[in-house]
């Protein structure tokens, strides 16, 4: 029996970079094969090769040993290769059916036939243990349910080779435990798995076969049972990686952040965050755990002056803040790295250096009176880029040229640049490469070590406990639990993530 | 990760070269489809494009001619460059130079001051109401959200009715025939360079000075950094913890402070009174300058003079070949629309697409 896929030898090149080269692997029938790489690896690009959205330059892709040309997604779906991606393609305003059997639909006459349709997915829906509500419009669906919507859309069109892109980055670890039990149950009955990730816990969890790749080659190939998050982490690097921070026990000192009775509402006018207070001491980093959107974002934007609270008050090191602005929070030593590092923390047509001090341009030495001390500038630009080991050829690089990783070591290195008594950080490292985040992980503690307070936020749980002294838990708008960050359990917070706290009662 | 990714060149001649090709080509492609035009019409087109040679820059007293017609062009795309670079669209430059040309004519004719100070506090005056007329759109814009453009339109129409009546009604001169304001006092004229023969007035002078600051504004002070900022990513302004309201108002001031420049230097260097309906459309032309500048400040100066020659040639290129004076608007249009869409140009003469200069014009709506 060949492998019921094959690739062999797969080539893109797109202008100045081979984005994969040479890539070979087979995916066997009931399979769960896992693709771990950093961003930038060549993941992506070879998953829209097999899915028809690239035209490999070189090499062949073979479905049942015979070697095909796939011409975009109709033609891959058409061949039994079903893709979900990491952002969902439902329709919001639509129901679970109407968006299963779009572009798909069962038609009757002028009618489209809805309730043959229904019993098909239904069918579906049981056979691989995927319980949706086949009625419910998208919109009032969780996350986690979404995606199994997406899932039996592309059983619905027959896909016996799924693709899963990053599929628990929008989930909680619950939601996550659900979604392996539903891949588990698919390979049982015969589907063959492509899952993507970065996360090597869950790829460990869940793989049969493990293929890393690294600048676009393949540079390892292994099973659970050979190899250890330590080992996939520098396959994926190229080099050791300290995946456990190093950090001496916290020794918190004045309160530095106290915030009391917050409320919040979102751009909408809805209640975000509806109550919530806590303090946060010099030398302690405090971590907010949570699904995205339970409040967090909406927290971080009172407490950095973006938006005005309804109710409660805000006081850094002393000074009430609260509604006076970011500039205000920026003056009573608060330093801010921003959730979206591209659109919020830099600008991205200008140069390394001028980014460098986007919140200190108007002060001694780089501004005297009106008028910008460019030399200035250039000399804490080049100090920071080395500092902070941002990787360019010049300071007079614009910032749109940088990877991701470096982008977001340069706000790192503004925030920490000038002396703080309050970091609030969100979502520090999302879509940031190991070593990118090893660094700005490092940065962090060494900011508390000076005695600064950290807020951190963050839906990635692991870096939550990584990190943080104490963990709160926020969960629709409140904060439903505290935990010292060294007795925390990760199975403890997920539950207190989806709402549910030891008394068994939902929050 | 390894590789950092090589730095684009940020100055030098290579990239001055960059910047100047598209606006050359697309004034010779303008002026080619113009002489086909001609051929067209079976006009002689060397006749009328020596003409037009002739009349911009034969002779001195042509080419001070064509610096006159270049000054308000020189202050309105200035003005607009402004608003370009802190992502606004000021379209209200025609309404603020109306605005700047009665204060300065209200000043210069009926206040007593001492010649000299006569001129300058004319002069401030009108750069003032400029001033004034291009912050209110901005403050709109930054309390309410109202879009400029709109408020932009709408003042202009304000601005030029309200000007109208002013000279026609109070300030009318009844010794006079025409519906004009009187004379302001000789003591408030910008001087002549050369003498009153060659027209050439102070305020060229003031408009390559107000050029200088701009440009020195924009890139070596604080409100400059604001400024373009603002322009160029109002979020991470915002986070960084910029005014952007408080910009975006100070913005429409000094934009509008240039555009009251253009009116002053109108009035007390060449016109010395007010005509009613006196609307010239320098304010919109003032668009076509900054892009023709490509947002630079001190590009504008070329951009106002080629757009002075132009019109100052048309008269003798009339003359000699009898085409119309309204082919160099035809002209001026296509130079507009090719620099507008440059990849026009680029495709006919086969130029790579090159890095954006990086300038938003204008944002969308509501923010």
């Amino acid at each position: 029996m060949p492998p019921v896929l094959e690739v062999r030898n797969l080539t893109k090149r797109f202008p100045g970079i081979t984005a994969t080269d040479a890539v070979n692997f087979t995916l066997e029938a009931g399979e769960i094969h896992a693709f771990l790489g950093e961003n930038g690896a060549g993941k992506s690009t070879l998953m829209n090769m097999l899915y028809g959205l690239y035209r490999p330059d070189e090499g062949q892709i073979l479905l049942n040993g015979q070697v095909v040309q796939i011409n975009g997604a109709n033609d891959a779906i058409k061949r039994g290769l079903g893709m979900v991606h990491q952002h969902f393609m439902l329709v919001p305003t639509l129901t679970v059916t109407e968006n299963i059997i779009l572009g798909n639909e069962v038609v009757n006459g002028l009618l489209i036939d809805i309730a043959s349709a229904q019993q098909r997915i239904r069918t579906l829906a049981q056979t691989f243990g995927l319980d949706i509500p086949v009625d419910a419009l998208i919109h009032d669906l969780p996350v986690g349910v979404q995606q199994r919507v997406e899932i039996i859309k592309a059983l619905y069109r027959g896909a016996d080779i799924l693709i899963l892109d990053e599929p628990t980055a929008v989930l909680t670890p619950q939601e996550a435990d659900d979604l392996f039990v539903v891949i588990k149950r698919l390979k049982a009955q015969g589907k063959s798995i492509i899952f993507i990730s970065h996360k090597l816990r869950e790829v460990l969890a869940l793989a049969d076969r493990i293929s890393v790749l690294r600048r676009g080659k393949l540079v390892g190939d292994t099973t659970p049972a050979l190899a250890d998050e330590a080992k996939l982490a520098s396959m994926m690097v190229g080099r050791d990686v300290v995946l456990h921070i190093e950090k001496s026990p916290a020794t918190p000192g004045e309160v530095v952040l106290d915030i009391s009775h917050l409320q919040v509402a979102d751009e909408r006018g809805n209640i975000a965050v509806s109550d919530v207070s806590l303090q946060i001491r010099r030398g302690e980093i405090v971590g907010i755990a949570g699904v995205q959107g339970n409040g967090q974002t909406e927290l971080v934007a009172a407490v950095t002056g973006l938006i005005n609270p309804l109710r409660g008050t805000i006081v850094v090191a002393g000074a009430d803040i609260t509604g006076q602005g970011t500039n205000r929070a920026i003056a009573a030593g608060m330093g801010h790295i921003p959730e979206d590092r591209q659109q919020h923390g830099l600008v991205l047509s200008y140069s390394i250096a001028d980014n460098m001090v986007l919140s200190t341009y108007d002060i001694a030495p780089f501004a005297k009176g009106l008028i910008i001390n460019e030399a200035a500038i250039a000399a804490q630009a080049t100090t920071l880029v080395q500092r902070f080991d941002v990787r360019t050829g010049s300071i007079d690089a614009l910032a749109s040229t940088l990877s991701g990783g470096n982008q977001q070591k340069v706000v790192v290195a503004r925030e920490l640049a000038r002396p703080l008594n309050l970091l609030v950080a969100a979502q520090p490292t999302r879509g940031l490469d190991v070593g990118s985040i090893e660094f700005i992980h490092k940065s962090i503690v060494a900011e508390r070590d000076n005695g600064t307070g950290v807020l951190l936020v963050s839906a990635e749980l692991d870096e939550i406990l990584a990190l943080a002294d104490r963990i709160l838990v926020m969960y629709r708008g409140q904060v439903i639990a505290e935990v010292a960050g060294a007795d925390a359990d990760r199975n403890q917070i997920g539950l207190l993530m989806a709402g549910i706290t030891p008394t068994g009662a939902e929050a | 990760m390894s590789t950092p990714p090589p730095t684009p060149p940020t100055n030098g001649w290579r990239t001055w070269g960059g910047i100047l090709l598209v606006p050359v080509l697309a004034i010779f492609t303008a002026l080619v489809i113009g002489a086909i035009i001609i051929v067209a019409t079976g006009a002689d087109v060397l006749a009328a494009y020596g003409g037009l040679f002739m009349g911009a820059i034969g002779s001195p007293r042509a080419i001070a001619y064509t610096l006159v017609e270049a000054t308000p062009y020189v202050f309105g795309g200035l003005a607009v460059l402004i608003g370009f670079r802190a992502g606004l669209f000021n379209i209200g430059v025609e309404g603020q130079i109306a605005v700047g040309s009665m204060c300065a004519v209200i000043v210069g004719a009926f206040v007593s001051l001492p010649p000299g100070l006569h001129a300058v506090v004319a002069f401030i005056a009108g750069a003032l109401g400029g001033a004034l007329w291009g912050a209110i759109p901005g403050w709109l814009r930054a309390r309410t959200g109202a879009h400029e453009v709109i408020t932009t339109i709408m003042f202009n129409y304000i601005a030029i009715r309200s000007t109208d009546y002013l000279i026609k009604v109070p300030f009318l001169d009844k010794e006079s025939s025409s519906q004009r304001t009187p004379f302001i006092a000789e003591g408030a004229h910008l001087p002549f360079l050369f003498g009153p023969d060659y027209r050439l007035h102070a305020g060229f002078l003031i408009a390559l000075v107000a050029a200088v600051a701009t440009a020195w504004i924009l890139k070596r002070t604080i409100i400059g950094f604001e400024i373009k900022t603002t322009g160029a990513n109002p979020d991470a302004a915002h986070y960084a913890g910029m005014n952007v309201p408080r910009t975006i108002i100070l913005t429409m001031a000094l934009s509008g402070l240039m555009a009251g420049m253009a009116g002053a230097s109108q009035v007390l260097g060449l016109e010395h009174n007010l005509k009613a309906s006196f609307s010239a459309g320098y304010g919109f032309d003032s668009i076509a300058i900054a892009l023709l500048a490509a947002s630079n400040p001190i590009g504008v100066i070329p951009a106002a003079m080629f757009w002075g020659a132009l019109r100052n040639g048309a008269g003798l290129m009339q003359l000699n070949s009898g085409i119309s004076i309204n082919l160099i608007n035809i002209v001026q249009a296509l130079v507009i629309a090719f620099v507008a869409a440059d990849q026009i140009v680029r495709q006919i003469y086969r130029i790579r697409s090159a890095r954006s200069a990086g300038v938003t014009l204008s944002r969308g709506w509501g923010r």
